[in-house]
């Protein structure tokens, strides 16, 4: 995915949205939405749980300084190198330093949105070295030559038939649409290139600090390949995954996997301290730990929004929300999509390029209902939208004059009680060469944003002369 | 159940409660009728009812649109309007409750005279049907509705406010109502304030789908508790040629019995 997005148009990504994408992402998120409510049901405590967690996390984000220190000092202690990322490009420059110290030609990689959020592959690839997807889903939407449209199902919008084409025409070979099939092709694809890769690269989910323990969760093995079998480990983790202890480690793998993918726990648990410590132990030579900062400490200032930093990465707030189920992650225009996204890429990226994603919700609230770790999304999306809309300690206001305009127009209507009542009566005078039996269902620009969907109600303003008229009824 | 209202003395009903109505300024423009049966029921259950006049609206269209100033403009005036008057604000629609309740003072700074006369405010606002059972403590006004009903969750009525089952309560005491399930009961409908014409294409997916689901439950009609909601939900089912109709609770705790005679 591209690192340097310029400017996201929402509108214009959500026009003309193939039908297809919805109804496959609708069944994916469905059925995960459905699981987790089994398996989170099961839990008597879910929401002390839920608590626990989002205390967790923000302790470790209100700490961020003190326990990122201690992560650096026992990665250390265990062999391992730790290099400071402020943004992509300096992320960048960390991973093809390391790559070309080891003359690195292929490169494996297991599932990162850190990675794909400052576009790696693309610097990679630019250097001459290739970098392989080895999640099937990032393989797939590799190969398609797209981003991830989920946070944890990179390839949610495309249906078991769109695969079997995308293997057919990439690799040349006969891909039937068996889900089995496909995986057992891409198995083949991959199987070899994990033994050829001078180099693997990974993010992970947690960071534990007590320890300097990196935590990778997957379902199928390809993370632990790739932080096993290449000479050289590389791990880019935004400086958010931190947390304190395994004790904290525990409350949050039970709501992680339960609120993903609804499964109790997934298939493969990788915990990483340092490179082997001696030949005969299995693991890489070395291992690098790039902490990507990226806009993350801009984040932190500004207490409202830290919040966002506390996030899991579950993907729970897009399944269940349904803005997202009607237009796919790609909508988003960046690596993150859904309310997450809504809420982190106008963080990351700043407002000017990101403007419309706080607006990219109804403000339903049914994301902060599931969210494990309790982020206050709406809250979060209002907070942004002030900041587009006015401006705040964090960056200028980015709203175009005409609509600053109209909304200081709209105030002193809405403030001024008899030019309320007044604009009301005009604009219900206004109305009549529209109405058809009670309803207008064609109006002007702007207003056919309103009709293009749904006729308007014909205005009656006859309430307060109903009023007056039974207060002069009373009085006699 | 009257005898809440009463304060029981001498078994004669006294007028205790007083209600300023907060029609908002959706309902006023597009729902008169339900404005009209929501007095006729309130003062049937021996509420006080005022008028305000000089209401316009809470301030969530700039609220929501990111203009805090220009919300704060407009609070000030709803506050000049209830600040004096005394008793419950009483709302039909739970987002502009939510706004009152959670957002309003938000928008003073702490310790100010404003933001203590926002907070006083938020404290006696109420929606509807919160106002009914948890004040009034009535559930069954003794309407009777022979059709088959179902009920849209309201997003900021179920989540902001956290009114889940009330409305439904009241739905299953209505005489001959059939009250049957619909499917994404809680899913928003798609209406989202200015999310309805900043973002149309999806908004219309949205209301599209919600429209889908009334038609699949079988009802004839579909009741919420937010003018939002149900402009939205109605021009919906209106657009796609559907005979469902959309109600408030209130036209349908209003009907048959004697409880919605103005």
């Amino acid at each position: 995915m591209d690192a340097t997005v310029k400017q996201i148009d929402f509108r214009r990504n959500t026009q003309g949205v193939p039908p297809n994408i919805p109804a496959s992402v609708q069944k994916a998120t469905g059925r995960f939405l459905g699981i987790r409510a089994g398996v989170v049901g099961q839990l008597p405590n879910w929401e002390e749980l839920r608590e626990a967690a989002h205390n967790i996390r923000l302790h470790a984000i209100n700490h961020l300084d003190h326990y990122l220190e201690m992560m650096e000092k026992r990665v250390t202690e265990a062999g391992g190198q730790v290099h400071w990322a402020r943004d992509s490009a300096e992320a960048g420059e960390i991973v093809l330093g390391i790559a070309r110290q080891h003359k690195v030609k292929a490169v494996v990689k297991s599932k990162s949105m850190a990675t794909e959020e400052i576009g790696l592959n693309h610097v990679l690839e630019a250097n001459g070295i290739h970098a392989l997807e080895t999640d099937l889903g990032e393989y797939i939407v590799q190969l398609a030559g797209t981003g991830p449209s989920h946070i944890i199902v990179p390839a949610v919008h495309l249906t078991k038939e769109d695969i079997a084409k995308l293997l057919t025409q990439k690799l040349g070979v006969e891909a039937p649409p068996d889900p089995f099939r496909l995986a057992e092709i891409a198995r083949q694809e991959l199987r070899q290139r994990f033994f050829a890769a001078d180099m693997g690269i990974s993010g992970a989910n947690f960071m534990v600090a007590e320890t300097g323990t990196l935590v990778i969760v997957s379902n199928e093995g390809n993370a632990r390949m790739c932080t096993t079998l290449p000479p050289v480990h590389v791990a880019v983790v935004g400086i958010d995954k931190i947390i304190p202890d395994w004790e904290s480690l525990t409350v949050l793998l039970r709501v992680l996997a339960r609120s993903a993918t609804g499964q109790k726990i997934t298939s493969y648990t990788s915990f990483i301290t340092g490179p082997r410590h001696s030949a005969g132990e299995h693991g890489p030579q070395e291992f690098h730990l790039v902490l990507l900062d990226n806009g993350r400490t801009r984040a932190l200032r500004d207490p409202v929004t830290r919040q966002t930093l506390i996030c899991i990465r579950c993907g729970a707030c897009l399944n269940v929300c349904p803005v997202y189920n009607h237009v796919g992650g790609h909508a988003y225009g960046w690596v993150y999509s859904g309310p997450i996204g809504a809420i982190l890429s106008p963080q990351l990226l700043g407002t000017k390029i990101a403007a419309d994603l706080p607006f990219a919700s109804s403000l339903c609230g049914a994301c902060a209902e599931i969210c494990p770790v309790k982020i206050p999304i709406p809250e979060i999306l209002l907070h942004l939208r002030h900041r587009v809309a006015e401006g705040d300690e964090q960056e200028a206001a980015v709203s175009p004059v005409l609509a600053r305009a109209a909304a200081r127009l709209g105030a002193m209507v809405y403030g001024t009680p008899w030019l309320y009542r007044l604009t009301l009566r005009v604009l219900e005078l206004a109305q009549a060469p529209f109405r058809r039996d009670g309803w207008l269902p064609r109006l002007p620009a702007p207003l056919n944003r309103w009709t293009m969907a749904r006729p308007f109600p014909a205005m009656d303003g006859r309430f307060r002369r109903w009023w007056a008229a039974r207060q002069r009824g009373k009085s006699q | 159940m009257l005898s809440a209202l009463t304060g029981d003395s001498g078994g004669r009903i006294r007028m205790a409660i007083k209600v300023q109505l907060f029609v908002t300024c959706l309902a006023e423009q597009f729902f008169p009728d339900m404005l009209e049966r929501m007095v006729g029921l309130l003062t049937r259950l021996g509420v006080e009812v005022r008028f305000p006049e000089e209401q316009t609206c809470c301030g969530q269209p700039f609220f929501n649109s990111g203009y805090q100033s220009q919300a704060r403009e407009v609070a000030r005036q709803w506050m000049r309007v209830f600040g004096p008057t005394e008793g419950f604000i009483v709302s039909p629609s739970g987002s502009c409750v939510e706004l009152v309740r959670h957002h309003m003072p938000g928008l003073f700074p702490a310790g100010s005279a404003e933001r203590r006369q926002a907070e006083d405010l938020a404290g006696r606002t109420r929606e509807f049907s919160e106002f009914l059972q948890q004040e009034l403590q009535v559930s069954d006004v003794g309407a009777r509705f022979p059709h088959k009903v179902t009920y849209h969750a309201s997003c900021h009525l179920l989540r902001g406010l956290g009114l889940h089952d009330g409305p439904k309560q009241m739905l299953k005491r209505v005489r001959d109502l059939d009250l049957v399930p619909l499917a994404s009961e809680e899913t928003c409908c798609g209406f989202g304030g200015v999310f309805s014409v900043i973002y149309p294409e999806v908004s219309k997916l949205m209301t599209e789908a919600k429209v889908r689901s009334i038609e699949e439950s079988g009802a004839e009609v579909v009741v919420a508790c937010d003018a939002g909601c149900l402009m939205n939900i109605a021009g919906g089912l209106q657009k796609s040629g559907s005979r469902v109709k959309a109600m408030h609770l209130i036209d349908v705790l209003a009907a048959g019995g004697d409880a919605g005679k103005k």
